[in-house]
């Protein structure tokens, strides 16, 4: 089973009460119980590690724990510090105008959900009407971007929902700031999120256009082997059953990866790129048929975000491997129709690409 | 399942054996244990028209639910917005400062949530709602979430987002009065039972067990079986044992995997593939048998006679009813999202500009404020001081949206023995090339097929084009050419997606020649002029027609029939091999553009 390694034996005595939980914090599901979906995991920590890699997008059955994954996830993180009061979360070392000599108090990371029916006010911000009614003042009130900042912007369904918000959305994570120009409001506040989507392919497909614009996609199906379901749902009951006890079970391997996390992000900028794995990318790209380089650029940086997760000081065609599927597969020109699985195609072009370089590699 | 019931009534006679009153114990079973176990097994899909079964059943989960919890009652219509807190407009405006009301959720949290006429949910209310359910957010989410499925048809069903966490679906309509009683248990027997819930274990082995056999039911998803191990755990409770046995896996099985069976493992279907399993891979019941087989070798005993347990709890004649509206239940969730995706209540906005609301005007309340809030110092000054925002004619705003019109495509195809194989080949090829055009222009797709002596609806509308491919893979050649039959069903699919507001056009491929009349018997004469009266019906929905003749004689001069069919039905003429797979693709993109509209 790919599932990570169980911590020491259950303790009966943990099993105790289902009120001890409310004491224990937030109940989540530790992200180390998760079995299986290694795709999904991996996109999301190196989203963790490397915001800018540009959104994770996870399409697949339903009731595969995709939210569950990333809710897990950002209680992983380490808590950020900021400026007490400031509705976008800012940063001490970086402080929004008007909070400079705030107080500083450490917050969760945060995740936001998107709701399908949200309007554009509602996402981007809109007029404190308070304030307009009180003082004719126009001021401005943070919607879910700014709520997100710093944190992870979840979306389920995001296939069903409006694409002039996809857009939006996109668009502001790319650029990190979201611009508002609206009802005589002109202003702009940091909104860098990592963008996480999630949906069910048979309910619809994601336009190509939007699809090529997340940074990661990984496809998310229910596990198939029977042992791996019995062990999904085992986990999953122990875990409904008695929260406390779950988690307190996984608390060691949750502080380590907590740990692993915590030191990939410090260490990430400090992972050289070697040009021949620079060329590599620009050689599987262009055997892939991916337009633009944002491709390229993605493929980059996921595979220096592995490294950074393993400890090593470069990357090379090993992990960049790994991480051509979901940096790749999501960008290829495809018949809509074709139904070859772009994992297959993006695979066979690693071997080719890659199956080389790293045979000179060796032999060099 | 309410069919279901039906049927049964039908084929054996009314009162042959114990399922009512069968039917009306797990009824009660359900209620119990769902507020035995409320958090994990989270609610219930209540198929049932208003009526006395329905209030009984609510008024037995009133009478067994511990500390008598508040309901809260889904509004019809409720939206999105709703659900989450806001602000409270009314007292916004009549206090002058922000008043925010509590969203729908949070004033249910801890206590009942009924939702109505969940078959016409909003699709993004009820994945809000689901969202809500899941583990993470019980401190805030609903004890117990009720969904009333008021749908009559097999195809009106709960969203699936929504459907999929709520452990158990229970369809009361056929419940006569005589077989409802009052509820076995009360109060204190729930909270005994909650008592030794943390206690109550549910072994591995059973937990095997319950997997392999949701996989022989070939339920895919692990959200089921997760529900089904809580509900023999809360069924264990309930009957005070410390572990539960295989009465409390039946019980589970019953209650919460079989409504959802795709299939049922028995001699004869067992090598059934349902058409409509959204994976090409082979159906799990064969690999979860080797698997569990190979791995857990006891296993298998306890899985059999769970899956005999399954068998028993609903006679045998009922089996293969169920087994088709399943199906029909699937694909059709499925298809239902897909069309609230194509809707057009919403448009994208296109602005706001001064205006008078009115005559389906919106009033932008937002903006017709921001447009009034600096002025009202001064209008306060000039005016009478009535505390109140003054807003003069000039502030108000209207809302503008853009709705691209959507756009439906109905492929009717003559799959009959005349519509020689070749040329259904080649109808395959445009059809193809037309999805791979309907799939860049986002529209939804439909797949109507006739041939020997009916139509059928392959694919109901959807936009997920990858299924509009496979059901055309899998289609069928041979046998009569009932084009009156292909003809009503296509407009039965154009008329639903009319009154969803999407414009329709339908392309027939056809040689013309109809031979089978719409009651099913062959004659060609009477099968024509069906024929064409079908098609003037058609034309008469105000959906845009394109003919694809896809006789040999179209080759050469056209056949006289397929134009006939095509006058009758006021539509585009085109002949296969003269146009060629690519311009008859061409063709069908003008198709809704050369039709008229409904006006």
């Amino acid at each position: 089973m790919p599932s990570p390694k169980r911590p020491n034996s259950r303790k009966p005595s943990s099993r105790k009460t289902v009120a001890a939980a409310k004491t224990a914090g937030p109940r989540r599901f530790p992200f180390s119980a998760i079995v299986g979906q290694d795709g999904l995991k991996q996109a999301l920590m190196i989203a963790a590690v490397e915001p800018a890699i540009g959104g994770v997008l996870a399409f697949g059955d339903r009731g595969t724990g995709k939210s569950t994954a990333i809710r897990a996830l950002a209680g992983l993180l380490p808590p950020i510090r900021c400026m007490v009061g400031c509705p976008y979360r800012s940063a001490p070392e970086d402080p929004f105008e008007g909070f400079e000599g705030a107080a500083v108090e450490e917050q969760p990371v945060p995740v936001v959900d998107l709701p399908l029916g949200a309007t554009e006010d509602r996402v981007v911000g809109a007029l404190d009407l308070e304030r307009a009614l009180a003082t004719g003042e126009k001021r401005f009130e943070p919607g879910l971007l700014a709520r997100a900042n710093r944190g992870f912007l979840y979306i389920d369904e995001v296939n069903l929902l409006e694409d002039h918000l996809i857009d939006l959305l996109l668009d502001v994570a790319a650029s990190g700031e979201n611009v508002v120009e609206r009802e005589g409001l002109s202003l702009r506040h940091p909104a860098r999120f990592v963008l996480v989507g999630s949906g069910n392919p048979e309910e619809g497909e994601l336009r190509p256009q939007l699809l090529d614009r997340f940074g990661l996609s990984v496809e998310v199906l229910t596990p198939r082997s029977v042992p791996e379901r019995v062990e999904v749902v085992k986990r999953r009951d122990a875990f409904e059953h008695d929260p406390a006890g779950f988690m307190d079970e996984w608390a060691g391997a949750e502080a380590k990866l907590s740990k692993a996390l915590a030191r990939a992000r410090d260490r990430l900028h400090k992972v050289v790129l070697p040009d021949e794995l620079r060329e590599a990318a620009a050689t599987l790209c262009l055997a892939l048929g991916t337009d633009g380089l944002r491709g390229e650029l993605t493929l980059l940086r996921a595979a220096r975000a592995i490294a950074a997760l393993e400890g090593r000081k470069a990357a090379d065609m090993a992990q960049m491997a790994r991480a051509a599927p979901m940096a790749l597969g999501h960008r290829l020109r495809r018949d809509p129709l074709d139904e070859t699985a772009a994992g297959a195609r993006v695979a066979r072009a690693v071997d080719e690409v890659l199956g080389t370089a790293l045979g000179a590699a060796a032999s060099a | 399942m309410r069919d279901l019931i039906d049927q049964s009534g039908g084929e054996g006679g009314t009162g042959s054996g114990p399922e009512p009153a069968a039917l009306w114990s797990r009824a009660v079973m359900a209620a119990a244990l769902l507020t035995v176990a409320p958090g994990a097994l989270g609610g219930v899909v209540l198929r049932a028209r208003p009526g006395h079964a329905r209030d009984a059943w609510l008024e037995v989960l009133t009478a067994v639910l511990p500390d008598a919890p508040a309901w809260t009652r889904l509004p019809a219509g409720a939206d999105a917005a709703m659900l989450s807190p806001g602000l409270d407009l009314a007292a916004t405006l009549a206090e002058g400062r922000r008043v925010t009301r509590p969203g729908l959720l949070e004033r249910a949290a801890h206590g009942v949530l009924l939702v109505p006429g969940v078959e016409r949910l909003e699709h993004g209310v009820a994945v809000q709602i689901a969202q809500h359910l899941d583990p993470d957010r019980w401190e805030d989410a609903p004890l117990v979430t009720v969904a009333l499925d008021e749908g009559a048809e097999a195809e009106e069903a709960a969203p699936a987002a929504l459907s999929d966490r709520l452990a158990f679906g229970l369809a009361l309509d056929s419940l006569p009065l005589s077989a409802i009683g009052e509820a076995p248990l009360g109060v204190g027997d729930v909270e005994a039972a909650r008592a030794r819930l943390a206690a109550t274990v549910v072994t591995e082995e059973a937990i095997a067990a319950l997997a392999a056999t949701a996989g022989a039911f070939g339920i895919q998803s692990l959200r089921p079986v997760i529900q089904a191990v809580a509900a023999a755990r809360a069924h264990a409770a309930l009957h005070g044992s410390a572990i539960a046995d295989e009465d409390d896996l039946a019980a589970a099985v019953e209650l919460v995997l079989l409504p959802r069976a795709r299939y049922l493992p028995s001699p004869e279907t067992e090598e059934e593939v349902p058409p409509d399993q959204p994976d090409d891979q082979p159906p799990p019941e064969e690999e979860g048998q080797d698997h569990s087989d190979a791995a857990e070798p006891e296993a298998a005993p306890l899985e059999d006679r769970l899956l005999e347990a399954a068998h028993a709890a609903l006679p045998p004649a009922l089996l293969a009813a169920l087994l088709a509206q399943n199906r029909q239940r699937s694909s059709a969730a499925s298809g239902a999202a897909g069309a609230f995706a194509a809707s057009t209540r919403r448009g994208r906005p296109a602005g706001v500009r001064p205006g008078l609301p009115g005559s389906g005007r919106r009033l932008a309340l937002t903006e017709t404020l921001s447009a009034a809030a600096p002025w009202q110092p001064l209008r306060r000054r000039d005016g009478p001081r009535s505390g109140r925002v003054e807003i003069r004619r000039d502030d108000l705003r209207i809302r503008r949206f853009r709705t691209p019109r959507e756009t439906l495509t109905i492929f009717a195809v003559d799959a009959s023995g005349s519509a020689a194989i070749a040329r259904l080949a080649e109808a395959k090829g445009a059809i193809e090339l037309m999805l791979a055009e309907a799939y860049r222009r986002r529209d939804a797709v439909a797949l109507v097929a006739f041939r020997k002596t009916g139509a059928e609806l392959l694919l109901p509308p959807t936009r997920a084009l990858a299924r509009a491919k496979r059901a055309l893979a899998a289609l069928p050649g041979g046998g009569g050419t009932p084009i009156a039959a292909g003809l009503d069903a296509a407009r039965a699919v154009a008329e639903g997606a009319m009154r969803r507001g999407q414009s329709v056009s339908v392309v027939l491929l056809s040689d013309g020649r109809a031979n089978i009349a719409r009651d099913g018997s062959p004659g060609r004469a009477a099968a024509q002029s069906d024929a064409e009266a079908a098609g003037r019906a058609l034309a008469a929905t105000g959906a845009a027609c394109l003919v694809i003749d896809t006789s040999a004689a179209a080759a050469r001069r056209g056949a006289p029939e397929a134009r006939r069919l095509a006058d009758a039905m006021t539509a585009r003429y085109l002949a296969l091999p003269g146009a060629g797979a690519e311009g008859i693709a061409a063709a069908a993109t003008l198709a809704p553009a050369a039709g008229r509209r409904r006006g």
